[in-house]
């Protein structure tokens, strides 16, 4: 059978297996083994595979972000410095390269239409000092508050993107390891820039409480 | 007599606990443990068709179980096999018994197409983004070890990956199940044959879980062993 090559295999083996094979083939979904399919569905449906049928995220061997709400042009953004390497990250690179002409702006507004609950497992403990912090900063800090950009609630709007519903782990994992993915090429600024300053300034245990408030909101 | 009864199962309770400690962890030969191992290897490494548990997420373990036993899992070789073997497992010992081969140190199998490797290893780290058909890595890990109830990968043999993933372009053990069975449905023979090979030849790194050592013992409670 084409799919052992370089296995030794009797005949009789073979034919057995053959057989075997139609058979197992005959009951296949009828999109099996037919080829890459270049459709907008068929791209929705591979986004769809880590992000989660209905953009709200998944807990993979990496966070996987929510994209359920997001913002159009916020994704179109992130998207856009995966391919200038700007934003490092390996997976979604390669991903990005795999999207053409208009088919991004299509599937973020998919995204951005769908209205999944948060699937929560933040520490609800630090939900309270979280909200705080996002309402009104930390005023010995200097550090602003989130909702002056992100809007009470965390909408997002524009490039700034929603945060509410977020996964916890991955709004930790950006906070605490900013300047490591954004902004990774000096001479193109872009807005990574203004959250710089904010999550240098966040200790790990604020950047969790923000997080774990972020991801109770619907 | 109630007290009296009480007293009695907190007495054998006891017993239990102190007998659980004497005795130790090490408990290969318990006949629960050994009515997985006489199919699944004395060492619980795989033995075709069975796959290896070793080493294996306790949390996928416990999941797989469950499945088997409510029949989620309904491929051929799952029917035949797994569904009697599951059927009468207690919630307790099906727990104590993921418990015990997560923490059996895992051996890769090696089984696969050497030549294959290569394409396979590119497929899971990177993903085909062409062909819509996502990386494994996202989910699985850089060294395929799982996570959770996501099921280490690494070193299972050729021939089980190969069949999982057919079993899911043929429609079985997809009811309830997300993302696997359209993932599947997206790979050629070509590039499951890559990914078994790539796997199969994957050492065990990242074995230990929770920062702790790996442990080559695991215990059973003693209400579950016979």
């Amino acid at each position: 059978m084409a799919t052992v090559p370089e296995r030794k295999r009797t005949p009789a083996a073979i034919a057995v297996i053959a057989v075997m094979a139609v058979l197992l083939v005959g009951a296949a979904a009828p999109t099996a083994f037919a080829g890459p399919d270049r459709s907008l569905a068929a791209k929705f449906a591979y986004c769809q595979d880590c992000h989660g049928p209905d953009g709200q995220g998944y807990r993979g061997f990496y966070p996987i972000p929510r994209l359920a709400g997001q913002q159009v042009q916020y994704i179109e953004n992130q998207l856009r410095a995966f391919t200038e390497h700007r934003r490092k990250n390996e997976i979604m690179l390669n991903v990005a390269h795999g999207l053409h002409g208009g088919m991004v702006t299509e599937l973020a507004a998919r995204f951005h239409a769908a209205h999944a609950p948060p699937i929560g497992g933040g520490p609800r403990g630090l939900v309270a000092r979280g909200k705080e912090i996002f309402d009104s900063g930390i005023p010995e800090k200097n550090v602003a508050a989130c909702a002056a950009c992100h809007g009470p609630g965390a909408p997002g709007t524009g490039e700034i993107p929603r945060l509410a519903g977020q996964l916890y782990e991955y709004v930790v994992a950006k906070l605490v390891n900013w300047s490591k993915e954004r902004g990774q090429i000096a001479s193109q600024p872009d807005t990574s820039l203004i959250m710089e300053p904010i999550a240098h300034s966040l200790t790990r245990p604020e950047a969790q409480a923000v997080a774990a408030y972020v991801s109770t909101l619907r | 007599m109630r007290a009296h009864l009480a007293k009695l199962r907190f007495t054998a309770a006891a017993l239990m606990v102190l007998g659980a400690g004497i005795v130790g962890a090490a408990r290969a030969e318990d006949a629960a443990v050994q009515n997985c191992t006489w199919c699944h290897g004395s060492g619980a490494q795989g033995y075709t068709p069975a796959p290896r548990l070793a080493g294996q997420r306790a949390a996928y373990l416990r999941s797989q179980l469950l499945r088997f036993r409510t029949h989620g899992r309904n491929a051929p070789v799952a029917r035949q096999y797994m569904w009697s073997a599951a059927d009468n497992l207690s919630d307790g010992r099906l727990r104590a018994l993921a418990d015990y081969f997560a923490s059996l140190a895992p051996r890769p199998a090696m089984d696969g197409n050497a030549a294959q490797a290569a394409p396979g290893r590119a497929i899971y780290q990177n993903g085909l983004p062409d062909e819509n058909i996502v990386a494994c890595v996202a989910c699985h890990g850089p060294d395929a070890q799982g996570v959770g109830a996501i099921p280490r990968l690494g070193g299972l043999s050729y021939d089980y990956l190969v069949r999982r993933l057919r079993d899911w372009q043929a429609g079985y053990n997809s009811a309830g199940a997300r993302p696997m069975p359209h993932i599947a449905g997206n790979l050629s023979p070509a590039q499951i044959d890559a990914l078994a090979s790539y796997l199969s030849f994957m050492p065990s790194a990242g074995v230990r879980e929770r920062g702790g050592p790996t442990r080559l013992t695991g215990s059973l409670p003693v209400a579950d062993r016979r």
